[in-house]
C-alpha cells in the first residue's frame, strides 16, 4: 500500500492532543470461551513514558499489546490508542493507526523469507511512498542504531537469538513510530544479550522520544529499563547510565494477576511493597 | 450415551458450519480485495512464477502418461469392435473434457494446496502474520489475493499444456504401439471435439483453481498449535482440495451441460 497521508485511512492527521495519555484502557473485559483473560483492567500510558507489565505466564500481559493494536477486541469496555478509540475501529482504519505503532513480537516474527535488510524496511518499502533510495538509508541508520549494519544482506536464519530480537526492534523503529510495544523481548535469551536488548529499548525512547509499553516477566531487564537512561554525546556517542529521579519516575509498573491488576506504581514502590505476592514474584 | 452421541453429532455440525461461514468469509474478503487497492503486484508475478512454473513438470509428466495410457487401454478395446482408428476421437474427448482438469486440479491441490497451507500455517503460528497486520499490512491482500490469483489464472493455463500433453502421449503409443497412422489419429482427434467440450474443458480450471487456492489459504490462516498444527493444516488442505475438487468439477460440469448443450 502506498498512501501518503493518514487522512486517506479516513483519520485525522492530529491523532492526540498535547498531554493527552497516549493509550487509555477502560474497564477492558476479555475472554475466551469460560476462560477470563482481562477484568475491568484501566490504566493510562503518557507520552514519552514507559509502562511495564509484570504477571506470571498466562496473565493477559501480551494480550493487553494486541488489544492496543487491534489484533484482537475486548468483550467490553474502551481502549483508546493515539487519540482513537481503537476497540470499534474495522481493520481498514485501525491501518491507520497501527501506521504510528511499532511492535515487537516474543520470538522477533521476523519475515524468514526476507533478508534483514528488507525485514527492516518492511513497512517503508510496501505501506509508504518514500523513494527507494531513502528506505535504504533508514534501513542502514536503524541498522546502525542496533548495531546490526554489517548483517543487512543476511537472512535471519543467520543471526542469534539476541541479533534476532534486535532486527525485529530495528524493524518496529524504521518507520518512525511514536509508540512501541516489547513483547518479552529478552525471554530466553541469556543476562549479557538481555542487556543489549534493554540497552536499545532505553535509547530508543530517550533519543527517538518514543513511548514504550513492555510486557515481561524478566524482573532485571523491567528495573534496568525503568532506571537508566540513554543521553547522545556532542560527539554522537550514546551513554547510558542511571536515570534522574524524576525520569524514573516516568517508568510506571503494573502486576496482572487473575485477569486483574493488582499493583500500579513506579519502581521504588514496587520494591516497598509489602504485599506478599509482589514480594514472591520479586524475590 | 445416546445424548452425549447427538451432542457430538451437534457440535460436529456446528463446527462444520462454521469452517464453511469463514471460508465463505474469506473468499468474500479476497474477491473485494481483488477489484480495490493496494495491490502487491510483484507478489502476484512471484506466485504466478511459483504456482504455475513451478508446477509445470508435474502436470507434464500427469498429462503425458494419462494420455499415453488412454490410449493402450482404448485401443484394446476399441480392436473388439474394430474401431482402432478412432483411439484419437476417445483421448481428446477424455482428455479436454474431465482427465485433463480433474487431474491437473488434484495435481495442483497437493502440490500448491499443501504448500500454501504450510506456508502460511508456519507464518501463523510464528506470528509473522500478526506481524504483518501490526506493520499496517492487510494478510488477505498481501498474501491470499496474490496466491488466488495466481491459482485462478495459471490453473486453466496448465490444464491447456495438460490436455496437449496427453494428446502428445496418445499419438505416440497410437503411432508407435497400435499402428494407427499419424494423419488418422490427429484427424480423430479433432473429429472428436465439440466447440462445447473446448469450452467446458477450458471454464472448468478457473473454478477449480479458485476452490484450491482459497482452500490452501483458509486452512492455513486457521492454523493453530506450533508445527503440528503446521503438519494437521497441510494434510487437511489437500484432503480438503481434493475432495472439493471431484465435487465442484460435477457441479460445474452439469451446470455447463445445462448451459452448453
Amino acid at each position: 500500500m502506498r498512501r501518503s497521508s493518514l487522512a486517506e485511512f479516513g483519520l485525522p492527521i492530529e491523532l492526540v492532543e498535547p498531554h493527552a495519555p497516549v493509550v487509555l484502557f477502560d474497564k477492558v473485559c476479555l475472554a475466551f470461551d469460560d476462560k477470563v483473560i482481562l477484568r475491568n483492567v484501566t490504566f493510562d500510558v503518557r507520552a514519552g513514558h514507559t509502562k511495564i507489565f509484570l504477571g506470571a505466564s498466562g496473565a493477559g500481559k501480551s494480550t493487553i499489546l494486541k488489544l492496543m493494536l487491534g489484533l484482537l477486541k475486548p468483550d467490553s469496555g474502551t481502549i483508546w490508542v493515539l487519540g482513537h478509540r481503537v476497540d470499534t475501529m474495522d481493520e481498514q482504519q485501525l491501518m491507520g493507526v497501527r501506521h504510528h505503532m511499532g511492535m515487537v513480537f516474543q520470538e522477533g516474527a521476523l519475515f524468514d523469507s526476507f533478508s534483514v535488510g528488507e525485514n527492516v524496511g518492511y513497512k517503508l518499502y510496501e505501506e509508504t511512498t518514500l523513494p527507494l533510495d531513502e528506505v535504504r538509508s533508514r534501513v542502514e541508520e536503524v541498522l546502525g542504531f542496533v548495531g546490526l549494519g554489517e548483517h543487512i544482506d543476511k537472512q535471519p536464519s543467520e543471526l542469534s537469538g539476541g541479533q534476532r530480537r534486535r532486527v525485529a526492534i530495528a524493524r518496529a523503529m524504521a518507520a518512525k513510530p511514536g509508540l512501541l510495544l516489547y513483547d518479552e523481548p529478552t525471554t530466553g535469551l541469556d543476562p549479557i544479550t538481555s542487556l543489549t536488548i534493554d540497552a536499545e529499548i532505553v535509547k530508543l525512547r530517550d533519543i527517538e522520544s518514543v513511548t514504550s509499553v513492555l510486557v515481561t516477566h524478566q524482573l532485571r531487564d523491567a528495573f534496568y529499563i525503568a532506571t537508566h537512561a540513554a543521553e547522545r554525546h556532542a560527539g554522537g556517542d550514546i551513554e547510558i547510565s542511571p536515570a534522574v529521579q524524576s525520569k524514573i519516575e516516568q517508568a510506571d509498573f503494573v502486576m496482572l494477576r487473575d485477569a486483574e491488576i493488582m499493583f500500579e506504581g513506579s519502581a521504588e514502590e514496587l520494591r516497598r511493597s509489602q504485599d506478599s505476592y509482589l514480594r514472591a514474584f520479586l524475590s | 450415551m445416546s445424548q452425549s452421541i447427538a451432542d457430538k453429532a451437534i457440535e460436529a455440525v456446528k463446527a462444520g458450519l462454521l469452517e464453511v461461514q469463514d471460508y465463505v468469509r474469506l473468499s468474500g474478503q479476497t474477491a473485494r480485495a481483488v477489484f480495490s487497492r493496494p495491490f502487491y503486484l510483484h507478489d502476484l508475478i512471484e506466485q504466478i512464477d511459483v504456482i504455475g512454473l513451478g508446477s509445470l513438470t508435474v502436470v507434464l509428466l500427469t498429462g503425458f502418461f494419462t494420455g499415453a495410457v488412454l490410449a493402450l487401454q482404448s485401443g484394446m478395446t476399441l480392436d473388439q469392435f474394430g474401431a482402432r482408428p478412432y483411439v484419437g476421437r476417445l483421448i481428446s474427448a477424455s482428455m479436454i473434457k474431465e482427465l485433463g482438469p480433474v487431474l491437473t486440479a488434484l495435481m495442483l491441490a497437493g502440490r500448491v494446496g499443501s504448500g500454501i497451507a504450510a506456508e502460511l500455517g508456519s507464518m501463523v503460528v510464528t506470528e509473522q502474520v500478526s506481524a504483518l497486520r501490526a506493520l499496517g499490512t492487510d494478510p488477505v491482500r498481501k498474501l491470499v489475493v496474490p496466491r488466488v490469483l495466481a491459482g485462478f489464472i495459471m490453473c486453466p493455463i496448465l490444464t491447456v499444456i495438460a490436455n496437449a500433453v496427453g494428446l502428445l502421449g496418445g499419438w505416440i503409443i497410437a503411432v508407435s504401439q497400435l499402428r494407427v497412422a499419424s494423419s488418422v489419429y490427429w484427424q480423430s482427434v479433432v473429429d472428436g471435439l465439440y466447440p462445447q467440450d473446448l469450452w467446458m474443458g477450458l471454464i472448468k480450471p478457473f473454478f477449480l483453481g479458485f476452490v484450491i487456492v482459497t482452500i490452501g489459504c483458509h486452512v492455513g490462516l486457521r492454523t493453530r498449535g506450533g508445527t503440528q498444527g503446521v503438519g494437521r493444516a497441510t494434510t487437511s488442505a489437500v484432503v480438503a482440495a481434493s475432495v472439493t475438487v471431484l465435487a465442484v468439477n460435477f457441479f460445474v460440469t452439469r451446470l455447463l451441460m445445462s448451459v452448453l448443450f
